[in-house]
């Protein structure tokens, strides 16, 4: 059978949950390998989980020159591995860099790209959804091994015993891999809540809310829930949270299982963000308001009852 | 310093978008087209960049004839002229092969940074910069919420989940930037007369030497083998708030089994 490679993000240490969907989902297309990429240490404590999801391989490349240059090295990388099994497929989880990889991997292995895939099948062929979810694509690659950038939500994870054989590669980075050079690495916030874009649940606040510190009654609720916050462009605007929050057309795209609207009316830009999520929840004052149109259940009401009421009812259930 | 913004013309998104059922290519007669909104910014920045070091803004858009609406309001903002590649033989292009026809075109320019837009609203590929920079050999700067031009040295501030990363390159380099990096600016009326008289060099396949059979939908690395219309998201239930809304909300997650 052949190979599938999948390539492995991982934050604080833990394989991140879109890297174990795609080695779930890689499985329709042959056998899953692992590559990691990134500075020395980084595969170590990663290798068990890889395995635990049905890694045949693990694929190694590490150094230091990896880890200090932008997006080229590691699409360098992924091209030594590619030249080495000769897969079938490379799977990528979509988010703003790894698409940035995927894009080089295929000028560097002359390999067609199909970015922001929601589902495929044994034979590669693609599903995508565009245009804000209004038109659903099929696609195939035509030339090379095909690289697929997969959203995050698309499949379940299962575990899966594999061997997670460690398997070192060693990569030669050319002067253009090394034509960016990442001279610092600043957090701004790391909360204890999970990543926007491949959080399972998302709890987002609108204009509604009123001003910066209501943003707290969104939070709340998030965290009884274990949610991801996004916000509406209108929240962002104002100064209430970062721009990194934004869910919509020029921020974040989620596809969660359950979005809960709080205060957002669910204009296009915003539901071009968030469309296709599993289950939709909306909470807003106006029964007008556009959001209830996509929303499985919808609250006519204010959000400032609603919303901690439903915190409590969730927080009282889960015991 | 030399500057070209790439511009990319879209379908307005307030639009009704539709592919093409002949050959599942956007369809660009449905809906108005408009200049793709993050590359406003990028055409600002590079305003910005050249009232700060001297120089010259160069507007490159690969697209059909009709994109010369948005290269005009691109000149209105204040660049000094632009490049339009427009050629039959490009419909259906994949994004590796316009990446290929905007490098094959710098080619022919004096540059020093190329500037894009991080995403564009059509596909919401964003990996047009990218694809640019591997092409290229130049040092990648993308996503960068900041610019900082030091001499040939050019540094940015990257968006990452967490925050940002600052990066580093010489120029020329490859640098694409997200929204809300600067104010971009509307054309005044001065800036719209101005902008009739400006030159546009309309380019072919030929002129800027790249191969037919590099591009167009019949060479791209990839194909849409077909498409439909999403059923509309069906409305669910929607309830008034008579002081239950909460719990009535909790009854459904958890029939959903979501809590
Ligand atoms: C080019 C472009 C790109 C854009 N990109 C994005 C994007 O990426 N993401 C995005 O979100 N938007 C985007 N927008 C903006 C978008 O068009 C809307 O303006 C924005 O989403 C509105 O945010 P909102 O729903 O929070 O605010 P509003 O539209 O003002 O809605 C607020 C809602 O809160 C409700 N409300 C008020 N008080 C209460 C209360 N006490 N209880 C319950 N409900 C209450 C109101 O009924 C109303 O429906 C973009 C726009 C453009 C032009
Ligand atoms: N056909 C094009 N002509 C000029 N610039 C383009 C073209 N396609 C993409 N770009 C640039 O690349 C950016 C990212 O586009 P994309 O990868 O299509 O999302 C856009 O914001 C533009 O700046």
């Amino acid at each position: 059978m052949s190979e599938v490679l999948v390539l492995v993000d991982s934050l604080d240490g833990k394989v991140k949950k879109p890297t174990l969907e795609l080695l779930t989902a890689a499985r329709q297309l042959g056998e899953p390998s692992a590559v990691v990429v990134g500075a020395p240490g980084t595969a170590a404590g990663l290798k068990d989980q890889l395995a635990e999801y049905g890694a045949a391989k693990v694929y190694v490349a590490e150094s230091d020159e990896i880890a200090g240059f932008s997006v080229a090295p590691k699409a360098q990388a992924l091209a030594a591995v590619v030249e080495q099994a000769s897969p079938a497929a490379v799977l990528i989880s979509s988010s703003g860099e790894n698409k940035e990889i995927a894009a080089r991997l295929a000028l560097k292995i002359e390999s067609g790209l199909l970015y922001d895939a929601v589902g495929f099948d044994g034979d590669a062929n693609v599903t995508q959804s565009i245009f804000g979810a209004a038109i659903t694509v099929q696609s195939k690659v035509s030339k090379g091994t095909p690289i697929i950038t997969v959203r995050p939500n698309s499949f379940a994870p299962e575990a899966s015993t594999g061997a997670g054989e460690e398997v070192a590669v060693s990569v030669t980075l050319s002067d253009a891999d090394k034509a960016a050079k990442i001279v610092d690495t600043v957090v701004e916030e790391k909360g204890s809540r999970p990543q926007l874009s491949d959080a399972s649940v998302v709890v987002s606040g609108g204009r509604g809310i009123g001003n910066a510190d209501n943003f707290s009654v969104i939070e709340n609720l998030a965290d009884t829930l274990g949610a991801a916050v996004g916000a509406s462009r209108a929240v962002v605007d104002a100064g209430w949270v970062p721009h990194t929050m934004q869910v919509g057309q020029t921020g974040v795209t989620v596809s969660p299982q359950l979005y809960i609207a709080v205060g957002i009316s669910g204009a296009i830009q915003h539901r071009a963000g968030m469309q296709t999520s599993k289950t939709i929840v909306a909470i807003n004052k106006d029964p007008e308001a556009p959001i209830f149109e996509l929303a499985d259940f919808g609250v006519v009401g204010d959000l400032f009852q609603v919303a901690p009421q439903l915190a409590d009812e969730i927080t009282k259930r889960k015991g | 310093m030399n500057i070209v913004v790439l511009v990319k013309q879209v379908p307005d998104t307030e639009g009704d978008r539709k592919l093409n059922t002949s050959d599942y290519t956007v369809d660009r007669a449905a809906v108005d087209p408009v200049i793709n909104y993050i590359d406003e910014f990028a055409i600002e920045e590079g305003l910005l960049l050249k009232e700060a070091h001297g120089g010259e803004v160069t507007i490159l858009t690969v697209g059909p004839e009709r994109a010369t609406e948005s290269i005009r309001k691109a000149l209105s903002m204040g660049a000094d002229k632009a490049v339009h590649v427009s050629d039959e033989a490009l419909h259906g292009s994949d994004a590796i092969a316009t990446a290929k026809a905007i490098a094959k075109t710098l080619g022919g320019i004096e540059w020093d940074v190329v500037i894009a837009g991080s995403e564009a609203t059509d596909a919401r590929g964003a990996v047009l910069p990218a694809l640019l920079a591997e092409v290229l050999g130049a040092p990648q700067l993308t996503q960068a919420r900041k610019v900082t031009i030091d001499g040939s040295t050019v540094t940015i501030e990257r968006v990452t989940d967490t925050g940002y990363e600052k990066v580093e390159g010489s120029t020329p380099a490859v640098i694409s930037v997200v929204e809300k990096i600067n104010d971009p600016r509307y054309p005044s009326f001065k800036g719209i007369m101005a902008a009739k008289s400006k030159p546009v060099e309309v380019k072919s396949l030929g002129d800027i030497g790249l191969d037919a059979g590099e591009v167009g939908l019949d060479n791209a690395w990839s194909q849409v083998t077909s498409f439909e219309n999403a059923p509309p998201r069906e409305a669910g239930q929607t309830v008034k708030d008579e002081g239950d809304g909460g719990s009535k909300i909790a009854d459904f997650l958890a029939s959903k089994k979501l809590i």
